[in-house]
């Protein structure tokens, strides 16, 4: 779907704990709008409504 | 027997004139009328006042004795003002009104959105006019009355339509009894809670979001501008909506939604109502400012439409037609648009100019701009009052991001009310150069203004009929196009020729408009002498043409009146 650049393990593994500790952080009350919110930001950076679509299509798999 | 109120409604602003019923024991008998339209609010008003520019007669029947109870609709357009200088109000309209052209969104005391409506040089209009309906519908009702055309019978409550062959039958209550009126034609305007719609079973299509708000018109000295003022998720009301407008004789409209799970009742109780005020006036600083109630209400959104607005004799307009949300000021100024579309299509019908076909259009564009208004109103209804969780985390994901970030800001603009364009109408001619253009308003599309002089307008100068704006710098039209004019007319088809150039006059123009700098032309996109743009009775466009020959513009006119 996307052949451009992907993480490194590296950074995925930092990515991996920051959300962690991030939704920790935010604790279970405002999780979801944390996680609302991160979506969006990553949605504006990605600047392309499409590949969000196929992302939450991805993230609807296998729940 | 019907008995409407005698009594004049309470206001502490707007001093009620309680009119006369009409009675059918002190008139003849009734002649079949060839319009009939249930409803004495702005769409039947509107209609009777457009049905009539094209020499077409109606009753209008309104059920009570006074104007509507309470302010009601308030924020009028700039194309609702366009359409009411065509029917002779506008100047009161802009007298008593407050214009404005700025919105604002709250949100934790913090302004996170400004809306700022485009106001051009080339419009009369301000974008919003602020002024209660009470007002408007007085402004419309003395047009009404000094119509030789238009008879406004009060106390007079339709309370069935029943279709014959080629005609419908409605029957009157009054407070004297029942009557009945044959006409050739019946439109509903009797809005939101139409019973006639509900007794023919036609099902509306579309959605009713959860929720209601309250309505509360308070007067009150507050220091602020004419401006909209939406606060959202305050501490007062977690999660909801309040929303402001200021309308003239010092009133303001306080607009907030209920707490999940509270009735209308409980929301109307006087307490309540005070309780809440106080709070949003602590909210935004004026905290102990004394007011007075005037009037409240409770509503809920929805986007409803029927799929057809013509069925046999019978018309719906208006909010008998459709249901739409009031975020975005669509119900009136909706209103509007389906009774002047209304108004040219039915009346060339009946005048025999054109077939069914053409009121079958009516229906097919204005259903079309429901169904553009329920998709836009929806978006601005899932956000101010999210029907979901999922909708809801979104709303309060935006609201958060919102203090630093831009980018989401401009969701919090809900898009008003804006004439809809009837890009595919089949009124549209087909053989024209309308995708030759690079500039001007497209097919389907209302005109554009032009300021031609201080306090002089384009559309002071249009409407009533077809108008062609021909675009010359010659003296006199083409013989072969006058030839054209001269038959169009002859088979009673209202034409006005306006000629744009040197201002001179034009033989076979009926006026000249100068446009010595070519302002004119570039906002009509023309480049070259000959090209011209004609307009419907309602002045939206159906056809332009780059170099206009007398063959096309018979062409045109005869697809915009089908037979």
């Amino acid at each position: 779907m996307h052949p451009t650049a992907t993480l490194p393990i590296e950074g995925l593994e930092a990515v991996y704990d920051a959300l962690a500790q991030a939704i920790d952080q935010a604790g279970p009350d405002k999780a979801e709008l944390f996680l609302v919110k991160l979506a969006l930001l990553n949605a504006n950076a990605l600047a392309d409504a499409g590949v969000f679509q196929h992302h939450v299509q991805a993230a609807l798999q296998d729940l | 027997m019907h008995q409407p109120t005698t009594q004049p409604r309470p206001s502490i602003y707007y001093p009620y004139q309680v009119f006369q019923p009409w009675l059918a024991s002190q008139h003849g008998t009734q002649p079949r009328q060839q319009v009939v339209i249930v409803g004495n609010g702005p769409a039947g008003m509107v209609t009777a006042l457009e049905l009539a520019r094209h020499g077409v007669a109606s009753v209008v029947l309104g059920a009570e004795l006074q104007f509507s109870q309470g302010s009601r609709a308030i924020v009028f357009t700039r194309r609702s003002m366009e359409i009411l200088q065509q029917v002779g109000v506008a100047e009161r309209m802009t007298e008593a009104g407050l214009p404005w052209r700025f919105g604002n969104s709250f949100y934790r005391g913090q302004r996170v959105f400004r809306m700022e409506a485009p106001h051009d040089a080339d419009d009369r209009f301000y974008p919003m006019l602020n002024l209660q309906q009470q007002y408007m519908e007085e402004y419309l009702h003395d047009a009404c009355a000094a119509n030789p055309l238009i008879e406004v019978r009060w106390g007079n409550k339709a309370v069935a339509v029943s279709q014959r062959e080629g005609f419908a039958e409605v029957r009157v209550d009054t407070p004297e009894g029942e009557y009945t009126l044959q006409s050739d034609w019946v439109v509903d305007a009797s809005g939101g809670r139409s019973a006639i719609r509900s007794a023919t079973g036609l099902q509306m299509e579309g959605a009713s979001y959860e929720g209601f708000f309250v309505i509360a018109d308070i007067r009150i000295e507050l220091p602020l501008p004419t401006e909209r003022l939406a606060f959202f998720d305050p501490e007062w009301n977690p999660g909801n909506t309040i929303l402001m407008h200021r309308e003239p004789h010092g009133i303001w409209r306080v607009d907030y939604q209920l707490p999940e799970g509270e009735t209308p009742e409980e929301a109307l109780r006087p307490e309540s109502l005070k309780a809440r005020i106080d709070a949003q006036l602590a909210m935004i600083g004026h905290a102990g400012t004394p007011w007075e109630m005037d009037w409240s209400s409770v509503y809920s959104a929805r986007t409803l439409t029927l799929a057809d607005f013509v069925h046999g004799n019978l018309i719906f307009t208006g909010d008998a037609a459709h249901l739409l949300p009031i975020f975005g000021v669509r119900g009136a100024n909706t209103a509007f648009q389906d009774a002047q579309s209304l108004g040219w299509h039915l009346a060339y019908v009946v005048k025999g100019l054109a077939g069914p076909r053409l009121l079958a259009n009516h229906s097919a564009e204005r259903v079309g701009a429901a169904r553009e208004i329920i998709a836009e109103a929806g978006k601005s209804v899932r956000f101010m009052t999210p029907p979901t969780k999922g909708f809801r985390l979104l709303r309060d994901a935006v609201l958060s991001l919102s203090l630093q970030h831009e980018f989401v800001r401009p969701l919090y603009h809900w898009r008003t009310s804006r004439p809809h364009e009837y890009t595919h109408s089949m009124l549209n001619s087909p053989g024209d150069d309308n995708a030759l253009f690079t500039e001007g308003p497209a097919h389907g599309a209302p005109p554009r203004n032009i300021r031609l002089a201080a306090d002089d307008y384009l559309l002071d100068h249009l409407g009533g009929g077809f108008d062609l704006l021909y675009f010359t710098e010659a003296d006199t039209l083409p013989e072969a196009i006058q030839a054209v004019v001269r038959q169009t007319r002859a088979r009673g088809v209202a034409l006005r020729v306006s000629a744009v150039g040197h201002g001179g006059p034009v033989a076979g123009a009926d006026q000249c408009f100068a446009d010595a700098d070519g302002h004119f032309r570039d906002r009509y996109g023309v480049r070259a002498s000959g090209a011209a743009y004609l307009l419907r009775p309602d002045q939206h466009v159906c056809a332009r043409w780059l170099t206009l020959d007398a063959h096309r513009l018979q062409a045109a006119i005869q697809a915009a009146l089908p037979q």
